[in-house]
């Protein structure tokens, strides 16, 4: 207990970490998320750090790009995709996060939309769709993290004395439904896919290519791990061991649902998450004060 | 104004007269910073008489201005409104105790900023912008000396406005807004301006004969100063709500909230100087002013919450029929009436907290919200169409104005900017509002901040979509109209940069005297996790420069197709097509008449219920 309660001192610890593990925590998840695929299709796949190879060659390859602008969006992506997880594990206000989250989102649509491609451009409008998709659903989060803890910093969540899915299963539920939108995985990567055999054109991430590429690769392994961060304050230090666990299987199962299901129309993933965030999220707050 | 020419003489006074307004806006800021609540009056025995004399005039103008174009339906409101006020005065006669008629505090002060210095910056701006108007518009008649004169008297009275205590006196200026609104956007003179002017006078007398009702039932169930906002706010609990929700009703009617908000859209009929003045600086800020004013009244009781959840429904269905409009102007307005749905929200709410949000989107609106009008009022003047689906790669032909549009779009919605410090300031002031209903704001303003994003992020993509290689326009807009929009660009950031500031010398004094609190309502450490991301967002940009060097330079990905210049492709029947993009609109959920209608009936019945309940019980209380 102690090293935790040092790492609760020095919140500074806590992002270094972030900033420093979370290529190779968030590389190890994506190349173990390959082989259990792999093995789902019957092949053998890819060592378990090919995510990270992959990054480490496209910085090799040469710098294409359409206009020059449109390594400064997603520059401004990866930055605040690593400040949205810096600030969530130094314990900030996780209101700020998740604005820092949205804005840059924003950067990587923006991004895609400055290239002018047809194919870039519809990913993009697609890829602001799966924004306002998921947006309600995660602020409805941090305010039931709110109303059962009192605080909205994430230390103070994390700390506190029950585990939070008890009294928030409803959100929980929602928010595990939009962690597929957020992971990009089937049936709802309908902005870019990380699959090859449906990466015929790839929606969003058209027009990057290089380093480009590699920024936005990293960018998002970054926000796994900073998604799967959020996902352990629904048990937090009350139980953390069930927590991992529940996780790793929540994983297992988004790789299963991603292998056995095909990609659905945009119109379904948005009202579905919108659906699910009122019945489950909106009702769970409301819930909160019957019982 | 009225006297002068059309021409440079006219256009240098006009400069002057901006300068002089906006020096002396921030002369007060300085004369009365840290005073605290400071009182004063003009003391004449002209002046009552002239306040009645003023308000018949009005009254009458209206009347007869409804006659002739046949709107009967405001020529019976004025007349009640008119026999209201006149049998106030006659059977009442309202005490008159020397020395408190004006106030100043720091409420007002950030008011008279707001006005003070946006508003001539819009008047500078319209100099330059009016004259290329008569040029486009050929077939409107030349009525510049009017529109001068009633920008100027419109900032003369929200000056009014946000300084009276005596609510006679508010009562006057609110009306004289009401008739300049009116005036401005029926300035083309042509069918649809005076349809949509008239309907907006139409919604605004509704709103002057709640107020009206407000001014005769303080008068008629209070004995003492009740007239006076600030003893008026003191009063029995009785008395203040009953006046607090007809003045707030009022200010429903005037700051656009559902189900009065189509005066608002119809008004963009209106030169854009107009709307921008609309939208930023007055009109509709008076409307929030007076709410906000009466916040500390609306804490915790049926009309609080009925006022929050009109908002909040405002800022919901606002923000989505925002997402289905392509004209630029149109997106402006629902975003605006949206905004002020939040801000109706938070004074509904009333807590200290929430009041302080509130205050803070007021300032942030105005400035981010007046840029972006006049930005694409240049763009409209330029490029001949409002319509944002023609913006497409304005980053390229005209850089300078849509770099403004930029920030002024993400002073709107990103963090770290502006309106989305106050949007966190006021998800922090619900969750500790009266539960259930503080759940149900939050759900409100969980969904309409997805739908706000969308909106704003997509009309972003299409000013920076740029197809090939465009050269630049010589001349964006005339110098006036340059020099307004950098100022205000400047503002905006400013404005994110120094808003911890703003709020711990000017709204954290007001709110701490309102309820007798000294807290502090931003801690040190979020303040600088902002100001920090600021200050990123503000250096990226050099990171352009990096990105410019050592980049092989490809067109795009056209799935393998012969293609020519400009995106142009090989159709299958061997035709060059050009490439189109459009942006997303959504109409058959976010359709603008379906989600009116839903929000108007909502919203009608909340008030109506509201207002049964509230004769039902409150007078009794009040005479007993």
């Amino acid at each position: 207990m102690s090293f935790t309660q040092f790492i609760f001192d020095n919140p500074w610890i806590g992002v270094l970490l972030f900033i420093i593990l979370s290529p190779f925590v968030g590389g190890i998840i994506f190349g173990l998320d390959r082989i259990v695929t792999a093995r789902m299709q019957g092949r053998v796949g890819p060592p378990v750090l090919q995510p990270v190879y992959d990054i480490l060659k496209l910085l090799e390859k040469e710098k294409m790009v359409v206009h020059e602008s449109q390594n400064f969006w997603i520059f401004g992506y990866l930055v605040f995709i690593i400040i949205t997880g810096a600030l969530f594990f130094a314990g900030s206000d996780i209101l700020l996060v998740i604005f820092a989250l949205t804005l840059a989102h924003v950067f990587l649509i923006l991004g895609a939309f400055s290239s002018g491609s047809p194919y870039a451009h519809i990913g993009a409008e697609r890829e602001l769709i799966q924004l306002m998709a998921v947006e309600p659903m995660i602020i409805i989060a941090a305010v039931g993290f709110y109303e059962v803890t009192k605080s909205f910093n994430t230390s103070d969540i994390l700390a506190f004395s029950d585990p939070l899915i008890l009294t928030l299963p409803g959100i929980f539920i929602g928010f595990v439904y939009i962690l597929t939108v957020k992971l990009r995985k089937s049936p709802f990567d309908i902005s870019t896919s990380h699959h090859a055999h449906q990466e015929l054109v790839k929606g969003l991430n058209t027009e990057f290519a290089g380093s480009t590429l590699a920024m936005v690769e990293l960018a998002h392994l970054y926000e796994t791990v900073f998604l799967l961060g959020f996902l352990f304050l629904f048990f937090g230090m009350a139980a953390p061991i069930v927590g991992i666990i529940v996780i790793a299987i929540i994983y297992l199962i988004e790789i299963f649902v991603d292998n056995a299901t095909a990609r659905v129309k945009w119109g379904f993933m948005f009202k579905s998450c919108w659906i699910i965030t009122a019945v489950a999220g909106v009702l769970n707050l409301m819930a909160l004060y019957i019982i | 104004m009225l006297v002068l020419p059309n021409n440079g003489l006219r256009d240098t006074i006009v400069k002057a007269a901006a300068v002089v307004t906006c020096l002396g806006s921030i002369y007060l800021l300085f004369e009365y910073f840290g005073q605290g609540q400071v009182f004063f009056s003009i003391e004449s025995a002209l002046i009552d008489p002239i306040i009645v004399a003023a308000e018949v005039a009005i009254g009458l103008f209206i009347i007869g201005i409804s006659v002739k174009h046949k709107k009967y339906l405001i020529t019976v409101l004025a007349v009640v409104q008119l026999l209201i006020m006149g049998y106030t005065e006659i059977v009442f006669h309202p005490g008159h105790m020397s020395g408190y008629d004006l106030f100043i505090d720091e409420f007002s002060l950030i008011m008279a900023l707001i006005i003070g210095i946006i508003g001539s910056l819009i008047c500078v701006y319209a100099t330059g912008y009016m004259k290329d108007y008569q040029s486009h518009h050929k077939d409107t008649p030349d009525n510049r000396p009017l529109f001068f004169f009633l920008m100027f008297l419109f900032l003369s009275a929200m000056f009014g406005i946000v300084f009276s205590n005596n609510i006679m006196w508010l009562f006057l200026f609110w009306e004289i807004t009401t008739l300049c609104s009116f005036l401005l956007i029926a300035y083309a003179r042509d069918e649809v301006s005076w349809k949509n002017g008239f309907w907006a006078l139409l919604l605004n007398t509704v709103g002057g004969v709640a107020f009206a009702g407000a001014i005769l039932f303080v008068n008629a169930y209070s004995t003492g100063n009740d007239i006076y906002l600030n003893e008026l706010l003191k009063a029995s609990p009785g008395v203040a709500l009953m006046a607090a929700a007809l003045i707030g009703f009022a200010g429903l009617t005037k700051s656009a909230q559902l189900p009065f908000s189509s005066w608002l859209v119809g008004a963009m009929v209106a030169p854009t100087p107009v709307s921008a003045l609309l939208h930023s600086s007055t009109m509709v800020k008076a409307g929030v002013y007076v709410i906000v004013r009466f916040a500390p009244v609306f804490e915790g009781n049926l009309v609080g919450i009925t006022f929050a959840v009109i908002g909040a429904l405002t800022f919901l269905v606002a923000s989505g029929i925002a997402i289905s409009q392509s004209n630029a102007k149109k997106v402006l307005a629902y975003s605006t009436i949206a905004n002020l749905g939040l801000v109706v929200t938070c004074a509904g709410i009333g807590t200290e907290e929430a009041v302080w949000a509130a205050i803070l989107l007021i300032i942030f609106h105005a400035v981010a919200k007046s840029l972006l009008f006049l930005s694409v009022g240049s763009v409209e003047h330029k490029k001949g169409s409002r319509d944002i689906e023609d913006m497409g790669g304005l980053i390229a032909t005209m850089p300078k104005i849509a770099l403004m549009m930029l920030i002024g779009m993400a002073g709107m919605f990103l963090a770290p900017f502006g309106m989305l410090i106050s949007k966190w300031a006021s998800i922090h002031a619900f969750v500790s509002a009266m539960p259930p209903f503080g759940m149900l704001l939050i759900a409100i303003i969980a969904y309409g901040s997805g739908m706000t994003v969308f909106f704003w992020t997509k009309w972003m993509g299409r000013l920076i979509e740029v197809k090939s290689e465009r050269k630049p326009l010589k001349e964006e807009a005339s110098g006036a109209e340059m020099s307004a929009i950098y100022t205000l660009g400047g503002l905006t950031i400013l404005a994110c940069l120094i808003f911890p500031l703003i709020s711990a010398t000017m709204i954290e004094p007001y709110v701490n005297t309102v309820y007798n609190t000294a807290s502090h309502l931003l801690s040190l450490n979020n303040m600088l996790i902002m100001l920090m991301m600021m200050v990123l967002v503000l250096l990226l940009p050099l990171s352009l420069s990096h990105f410019a060097k050592g980049r092989t330079l490809k067109g795009q990905y056209m799935g393998a197709r012969a293609t020519g210049d400009d995106l142009k492709f090989l159709g299958s029947m061997g035709i060059m097509k050009e490439t189109e993009f459009s942006n997303y609109y959504f109409e058959d959920i976010f359709g603008e008449d379906k989600l009116n209608k839903i929000g108007n009936l909502m919203t009608i019945v909340l008030l109506v219920v509201l207002f049964i309940l509230i004769t039902l019980f409150l007078p009794l209380e009040v005479v007993m």
